[in-house]
C-alpha cells in the first residue's frame, strides 16, 4: 500500500461519514426512492417500464419555472406543477399505455422511449436549450444548524416529503379497495379482471399515483437544480431505472429500496470523491450496478429466486 | 316465460382457424345445476372462457337473463353477475384469505351493504373465518378450493361457473364441494359445472351435457347416474 492511496482512502472515508454528507445522501436517496416507486407502480400493474417518467418531472419543472418567472406565489407554482404533471400522466395513459396493454415489454419500452423524446423535443421547441429558472423555492437551499451541523433545509424537506408520500401510498395500497385491486392486478392481471377488477380503473389509478410522485419529485429537484432544461431529470431517471433493476423490479418494496440505495450511494460518492474525480461518478455508480447484477441478478432486495407459485 | 339465467346459443369458438367449440347451445335456469363433462380438449374450459369474455366468439351468443353479453370485457361480465371459479383456483397466494374475499366484492352490484360483507360466505365456509388473516398461499388444496368458491360467491352472482373444482382434491373435500354446490343451488343460483368426475356430476346436476370434439353429443339426467355404459359409449363415439 503506497502512502498517497492510503491517505486518499482515509480522506474519502472521513468525508463520507460526515453527518452533513450523510443527510444529503439520504435526501437524494429519498427523492430517488420516490421516482423508483413511481416507475415501479406503473410497472407492477401494466408491466410497462415508463422511460418517459423523467419527462413528466421535466414538465413539472417547467411549470414551476413558468410560475416563478410570472412572479406567482410558491403555492400557485406547486399547484400548477401538480396539474401539469397529472394531466400529462393521464394523457399518456389514455393515448399510449392503454392501447398497448398486453403488448410485449419491448414494444411498450420502445413506445415510452418515443414519448420521452417527443416530450423532450416539445420542450426544446417551446423553451429552448437553455431552459428556464425556477427560483421561488431557492430559499430552501439555506442551511439550518442542527446540533452544530449545518444542514440544508431542502434535505430535511425531501426526507419528510418522501416519508409522507410513501406512508400515504402504503395506506392507499393496504387500506382501500382500489389499492387492493392494484395489488391484485400487479400479481395476476388476468385473474383480477375475471373477479371484476376494472382494468382501466387500476391502470388509471397506478398512473395517477405515479404522477403525484413525479410532481413531488419535480418540486424537490428544482430546489437543488433550479435551471430547468429539456433534459431535466433525464440523468436521474436513468440512474433510478438502474436502481430499480438492482433492487428487484418484481416487488414494489425492493424497487423502492433499490432507488433509495442508488441515490444514497450517488450522494455519498458525489460528496466524498475528490473534485477532480467527481466527473467519474456515473462510472463508479454503474460499476457498482454491474457488480450487483453479476452477484445477484434477481435483484439486491428481491426475495431470492422466484419460488412463489400460483396454484 | 322469463329468460333463463344463462343462455348459450350456437356458440362457436375458434383458435387460429381450428374450432374448439362448434354450435353449442345450453341454458341454465336459476336454482339449477347443469353439468358439462367430456374428455380433455373437448372444449369445456373454452366454453367457460367464452362465457366470461376471455376468448372471442366466432359465432353465437351468450346472454344473461335475456341480456346479451357479447363484446363485454371480462370484468364487465363479472359485474353483470357471472362468477367463475377458475381451473387451478387462481387465488392470490400472497394476499390474505380476507383480501382474496374482498377482491370478490369488486363485482358485487348492490354495494357492500351494512355489517361484514363477507359474513354470508364465511358462514358457508367456517374454515375461512378461522384462517381469515392468513396468506392464501399457505392453505391446503381443499381450503384453497373453498376460498376460490367463496371469492366467487362474495360477488352475489346470478350465475356461477366452476371449472373442475374437484381436481386434485381428497375424496372428503370433493364431498364437501359437491354438498356446497347443492346448498347454493337451493339459494337460487344458476350453476354451470365443468367436471372430469362424470358419474358424480350426473348424480348431482339437473342435467349433464357430454361434450366431445367441441360438440354436445348427449344429455344425461340424474337417473342416468348408474347407467355408466351409456356414458362410456358416449365418450367413445
Amino acid at each position: 500500500m503506497s502512502g498517497p492511496l492510503a491517505s486518499g482512502l482515509t480522506e474519502f472515508v472521513e468525508r463520507a461519514t460526515e453527518l452533513q454528507v450523510q443527510v444529503d445522501a439520504i435526501s437524494l436517496g429519498a427523492i430517488f426512492a420516490l421516482m423508483a416507486v413511481g416507475i415501479g407502480l406503473v410497472f407492477g400493474v401494466l408491466r410497462l417500464i415508463n422511460f418517459a417518467y423523467g419527462q413528466l418531472i421535466m414538465a413539472g419543472g417547467f411549470a414551476l419555472a413558468f410560475a416563478s418567472e410570472q412572479g406567482w406565489s410558491v403555492w400557485v407554482g406547486i399547484a400548477l406543477c401538480g396539474v401539469v404533471v397529472l394531466a400529462l400522466s393521464l394523457v399518456m395513459e389514455r393515448a399510449v399505455f392503454r392501447p398497448l396493454r398486453g403488448q410485449s415489454p419491448a414494444v411498450m419500452l420502445i413506445a415510452t422511449f418515443a414519448v420521452a423524446f417527443l416530450l423532450q423535443s416539445i420542450a426544446l421547441l417551446w423553451f429552448g436549450p437553455l431552459g428556464k429558472t425556477a427560483a421561488s423555492l431557492a430559499t430552501l437551499n439555506q442551511t439550518v444548524s442542527v446540533g452544530g451541523v449545518e444542514i440544508r433545509k431542502i434535505a430535511i424537506v425531501a426526507i419528510v416529503a418522501a416519508a409522507v408520500c410513501l406512508g400515504l401510498l402504503l395506506l392507499l395500497l393496504e387500506r382501500t379497495a382500489v389499492g387492493l385491486h392494484m395489488r391484485a392486478a400487479a400479481m395476476d392481471f388476468h385473474t383480477a379482471r375475471l373477479v371484476g377488477v376494472r382494468a382501466n380503473r387500476v391502470s388509471g389509478a397506478a398512473v395517477l399515483a405515479s404522477g403525484v410522485l413525479a410532481a413531488v419529485v419535480a418540486v424537490l429537484l428544482t430546489v437543488q437544480f433550479p435551471t430547468v432544461t429539456p433534459t431535466f431529470a433525464l440523468r436521474e431517471t436513468i440512474i433510478v431505472l438502474a436502481g430499480v433493476v438492482v433492487g428487484g423490479m418484481t416487488r414494489l418494496v425492493s424497487a423502492t429500496l433499490g432507488g433509495f440505495a442508488i441515490g444514497y450511494v450517488s450522494g455519498v460518492l458525489g460528496a466524498a470523491l475528490p473534485t477532480e474525480q467527481s466527473q467519474y461518478l456515473p462510472s463508479f455508480v454503474f460499476g457498482l450496478v454491474i457488480l450487483v447484477l453479476l452477484l445477484r441478478p434477481e435483484g439486491l432486495f428481491a426475495r431470492g429466486p422466484r419460488t412463489v407459485e400460483r396454484v | 316465460m322469463s329468460s333463463p339465467a344463462l343462455a348459450v346459443r350456437d356458440l362457436t369458438v375458434a383458435y387460429g382457424g381450428v374450432s374448439a367449440v362448434r354450435g353449442l347451445s345450453l341454458t341454465v335456469d336459476a336454482g339449477e345445476i347443469v353439468g358439462l363433462i367430456g374428455p380433455n380438449g373437448a372444449g369445456k374450459s373454452t366454453t367457460l372462457h367464452a362465457i366470461m369474455g376471455v376468448v372471442p366468439l366466432a359465432a353465437g351468443e351468450v346472454s344473461l337473463g335475456g341480456r346479451p353479453l357479447t363484446g363485454l370485457a371480462p370484468e364487465e361480465i363479472a359485474r353483470a353477475g357471472v362468477a367463475l371459479v377458475p381451473e387451478g383456483r387462481r387465488l392470490f397466494g400472497e394476499l390474505t384469505v380476507e383480501e382474496n374475499l374482498r377482491l370478490g366484492l369488486a363485482a358485487r352490484r348492490d354495494g357492500e351493504g351494512d355489517g361484514d360483507p363477507l359474513a354470508e360466505v364465511l358462514e358457508l365456509f367456517p374454515v375461512l373465518e378461522e384462517f381469515r388473516a392468513r396468506r392464501a398461499g399457505v392453505l391446503s388444496g381443499g381450503q384453497q378450493q373453498q376460498l376460490a368458491i367463496a371469492r366467487a360467491l362474495v360477488a352475489r352472482p346470478s350465475v356461477l361457473l366452476l371449472d373442475e373444482p374437484s381436481l386434485g382434491l381428497a375424496p372428503a373435500i370433493v364431498d364437501l364441494v359437491f354438498s356446497t354446490l347443492r346448498t347454493i343451488r337451493e339459494r337460487g343460483l344458476a350453476i354451470l359445472l365443468v367436471e372430469q368426475r362424470a358419474q358424480r356430476t350426473v348424480a348431482l346436476a339437473d342435467r349433464t351435457h357430454v361434450l366431445t370434439n367441441g360438440e354436445l353429443r348427449l344429455t344425461l339426467t340424474a337417473s342416468d347416474a348408474t347407467d355408466t355404459e351409456r356414458l362410456v359409449a358416449a365418450y367413445l363415439s
